[in-house]
C-alpha cells in the first residue's frame, strides 16, 4: 500500500511538471485529433480487403483510376468512411457525456448495457415481423434509453455509486442478460437471425449513404443536446451541491445527458450495430490530451471518435484478408486492454 | 497580496440582506431545523457554530437555495429566495460545500472559471468580463502564479483557497463557506481566514460554518450558536460565548478566557459533563 501511495505521489509530481497551460493543451489536442482523423480517413479510402490496393486507390483519388478501383473507392469505401465518421463521432461524444454524468471513468455505452438495450430492442421488433430495412432508428434509440436508465438506476443502488468498478459490473450483468435474451430470440427465429447476424456484432461495411440519411438527424439531435448541456454537465464533475451553488439543476442536466446518450448510441447502433469500447477509449485519450474539462474533451472527442472507429475499421479489413473481421470484434480487441489499464492504474481518474 | 492592496481591481459588490423567516428544514420526514428566524448582518462575517448534526450545513444549503424549505422562507433583500431562478440566485449567493471534490488533473484556473457559470448562458459565452473576474479572484486568493497547476498537486491550504477563489469569481454579494478550515493545519487555516476577511472588507456578507469555537470568536463579527435545529444564542462573540453556552452546546465544562491580542473569547475545555 505504501509504495502505491508513493507511486501516486510521484505521478502527481510528474503531472505538475509536464502539464502545459490549458490553451496550449487544447491546441495540442486539436492538432493531434485533426492529424489522426486525416490519416485514418486517407487510410480508409486507400486500404481494403479486396483487390484494390493503395496504389490503385490513390490513382482514383488523383482522378485517373480504372473502373474497378473507382467502384471500390467511390461506391464502397467513401460511404463506409462517412458512416464510420458519423458513428465514431456519436460514440466518442456519448462516452464522454455518460462518463461525466455518471462521474465514472469506466461508464461506456457498450459496457453499461446501453448498446445491448438498443440491439435487443431492434432484434425484438424484427422478430415481431418488421423488416430490418423498413425499421427507423427510433426503436434503437428507445432501447438505448431504456438500457441507460437501467444501468444508471443500478448505479444509484446503495453502495454502487462511489465505486466505478461496481457500476461496470452492474452494467456487464445487464449487458449479459440482454445479450442472452437477444440470443434466445435469434435461436427461436431463423429469419431474424439471418437478417441481423452480421449486424449484431457491429460493422460499417456495406452501409450506404441511405443509412446516414435515416440516422443522421438522430445523431445530429443527440450531438446538439450534448453540446447544449455541456456546461451544466461539466459542473456536475464538481459534485451536485457545487453545481447547484453555481445555478445548475443537476437532475435536468442528467436528463439531458441521458437523452443525448440514447440518441447518439441508438442512432449509431441502428447504423452499424453495437460497437463496444469506442466510448471508453475516446474520452480516455481525449482526457490524456486536454485534461478533464468536458467541453475541451468534447472538442477533441469529435475528432478522435471517428479516427478510432476508422482505424479499427481499416484493421478489420486487413487483419484476415481477403476476409473482413467485424468492426465490433476489432474495437473489443483494442478496447479491452484499455479497460484493464484504466482499472489497474494506481490512479483511476476520479470524475 | 490581497485585493485591498491592489486598488482598481476591486469589484463593486452591492450588499445583500439575507434572512430567514420561520424556516423549517429537513429530509423526508425528519425535521432538522425548526422555525428559524435569523438575520445575517450585511457586509460582516457570521459564524454558525454548534455540535455535529445540529443542522448547520443544512441551513447553509438552504441559504444558497440548494434545498428548499419545508416551511417558512429564506429572504434575499426581502424577497423569497424560492421564487428566484437557480441561476439568478447563484449570481447573488455563492456556496462552497464541505469536502468539495474535483476531477483529477483539473487546474486552479479551470476550477475558478466554473465560478462564472451563473453569469453565462447559451447566448452569453465566455467574455472579457469573465476573464477579468477570474483574474481578480486568483489575485485575491494569491494563486495567480499557481493558476495552471492541477489541484491534486497543491497543499491543502492552497487547494481550499482555490475552491474559495471559485466562489469569489462568482462575484456574489453573499458567500457561504461550509467548514472551510477543517482538516487544515494552523498556518493554512489562517491563509483561508485572511482571505475571508478580505471578502467581508469588500462589502460581502460572509457566512462560515465552523467547528472550533475559539476560531469562530476570533474571526467572526457575529456568532450564531445552534443546537438541535434551533438558535440558542446570537450576537457578537464576546457577548455570546460563556461557559454556560459551551455547556449547553457541547456538554462540556469550560473556562472562557480573553485572547490577549484580539480580546475575543478563547474556550478552554475542562471536562465533559451532563447527559450528552
Amino acid at each position: 500500500m505504501d509504495d502505491r501511495l508513493a507511486l501516486r505521489a510521484r505521478s502527481r509530481r510528474e503531472t505538475a511538471q509536464g502539464t502545459p497551460a490549458p490553451p496550449r493543451r487544447l491546441a495540442r489536442g486539436l492538432a493531434w485529433g485533426t492529424a489522426a482523423l486525416a490519416a485514418t480517413v486517407l487510410a480508409s479510402l486507400l486500404f481494403g480487403a479486396g483487390e484494390v490496393g493503395p496504389g490503385r486507390a490513390l490513382a482514383v483519388l488523383a482522378g485517373v483510376g480504372d473502373d474497378d478501383a473507382r467502384f471500390a473507392v467511390l461506391q464502397l469505401r467513401v460511404p463506409r468512411t462517412v458512416v464510420a465518421v458519423a458513428v465514431g463521432t456519436a460514440l466518442g461524444v456519448a462516452g464522454a457525456v455518460l462518463q461525466t454524468a455518471a462521474r465514472n471513468p469506466l461508464a461506456e455505452p457498450g459496457l453499461l448495457g446501453v448498446s445491448a438495450g438498443a440491439s435487443f430492442a431492434v432484434v425484438l421488433v424484427i422478430a415481431s415481423g418488421a423488416g430490418a430495412a423498413a425499421l427507423g432508428p427510433w426503436v434503437a434509440v428507445l432501447g438505448a434509453g431504456a438500457g441507460c436508465l437501467l444501468a444508471l438506476g443500478a448505479a444509484r443502488l446503495r453502495g454502487t455509486g462511489d465505486d466505478p468498478v461496481r457500476l461496470v459490473l452492474a452494467g456487464a450483468a445487464l449487458s449479459a442478460l440482454l445479450g442472452a435474451a437477444t440470443s434466445i430470440v435469434l435461436l427461436l427465429d431463423q429469419r431474424t437471425a439471418d437478417e441481423v447476424r452480421f449486424w449484431t456484432v457491429g460493422s460499417v461495411a456495406g452501409r450506404d449513404l441511405g443509412t446516414l440519411s435515416q440516422v443522421g438527424p438522430v445523431l445530429a439531435a443527440g450531438l446538439a443536446i450534448a453540446l447544449l448541456a455541456a456546461r451544466p454537465l461539466s459542473a456536475l464533475a464538481l459534485g451536485d451541491t457545487v453545481a447547484q451553488g453555481l445555478g445548475h439543476r443537476p437532475a435536468r442536466a442528467r436528463g439531458l445527458a441521458m437523452a443525448a446518450v440514447a440518441l447518439l448510441v441508438g442512432g449509431s447502433v441502428a447504423a452499424a450495430g453495437p460497437i463496444a469500447f469506442v466510448g471508453l477509449v475516446v474520452p480516455f485519450l481525449a482526457r490524456a490530451l486536454v485534461g478533464p474539462d468536458l467541453r475541451r474533451v468534447l472538442a477533441v472527442a469529435v475528432l478522435l471518435g471517428p479516427a478510432v472507429v476508422l482505424a479499427a475499421d481499416v484493421a478489420s479489413r486487413l487483419l484476415v484478408r481477403p476476409y473482413e473481421m467485424p468492426l465490433g470484434v476489432v474495437t473489443a480487441l483494442i478496447g479491452a486492454p484499455v479497460l484493464v489499464a484504466v482499472v489497474r492504474s494506481t490512479r483511476m481518474p476520479s470524475l | 497580496m490581497s485585493l485591498l492592496e491592489a486598488p482598481g481591481t476591486q469589484p463593486a459588490v452591492e450588499a445583500a440582506d439575507l434572512a430567514t423567516e420561520a424556516l423549517d428544514l429537513g429530509y423526508d420526514g425528519t425535521r432538522v431545523v425548526h422555525a428559524l428566524d435569523l438575520r445575517l448582518p450585511p457586509g460582516r462575517v457570521t459564524a454558525i457554530v454548534g455540535p455535529n448534526g445540529c443542522g448547520k450545513s443544512t441551513l447553509l444549503g438552504a441559504l444558497a437555495r440548494v434545498h428548499g424549505p419545508q416551511g417558512g422562507a429564506v429572504l434575499l433583500d426581502g424577497r423569497d429566495l424560492a421564487t428566484l431562478r437557480p441561476r439568478d440566485a447563484a449570481r447573488r449567493i455563492g456556496l462552497l460545500p464541505q469536502q468539495a471534490d474535483a476531477p483529477d488533473g483539473l487546474t486552479i484556473r479551470d476550477l475558478v472559471r466554473y465560478g462564472r457559470h451563473p453569469h453565462q448562458g447559451l447566448l452569453r459565452q465566455w467574455s472579457p468580463e469573465d476573464a477579468a473576474a477570474v483574474h481578480r479572484a486568483l489575485t485575491a486568493a494569491d494563486l495567480l502564479e499557481l493558476a495552471d497547476r492541477p489541484l491534486d498537486t497543491l497543499s491543502g491550504g492552497q487547494r481550499q483557497r482555490a475552491w474559495i477563489a471559485m466562489v469569489v469569481a462568482q462575484e456574489t454579494a453573499v458567500v457561504l463557506l461550509d467548514e472551510p478550515t477543517s482538516a487544515l493545519d494552523l498556518g493554512h487555516q489562517l491563509e483561508v481566514l485572511d482571505l475571508v476577511h478580505d471578502l467581508a472588507a469588500q462589502g460581502r456578507t460572509v457566512v462560515l460554518v465552523l467547528h472550533d469555537l475559539s476560531t469562530a470568536c476570533r474571526h467572526a463579527d457575529h456568532l450564531v450558536a445552534m443546537c438541535e435545529g434551533r438558535v440558542v444564542a446570537e450576537g457578537p462573540p464576546a457577548d455570546v460565548v460563556t461557559p454556560g453556552l459551551v455547556r449547553e452546546l457541547y456538554g462540556v465544562e469550560s473556562v472562557v478566557l480573553r485572547d490577549p491580542t484580539s480580546g475575543t473569547p478563547v474556550v478552554c475545555p475542562v471536562r465533559r459533563v451532563g447527559t450528552r
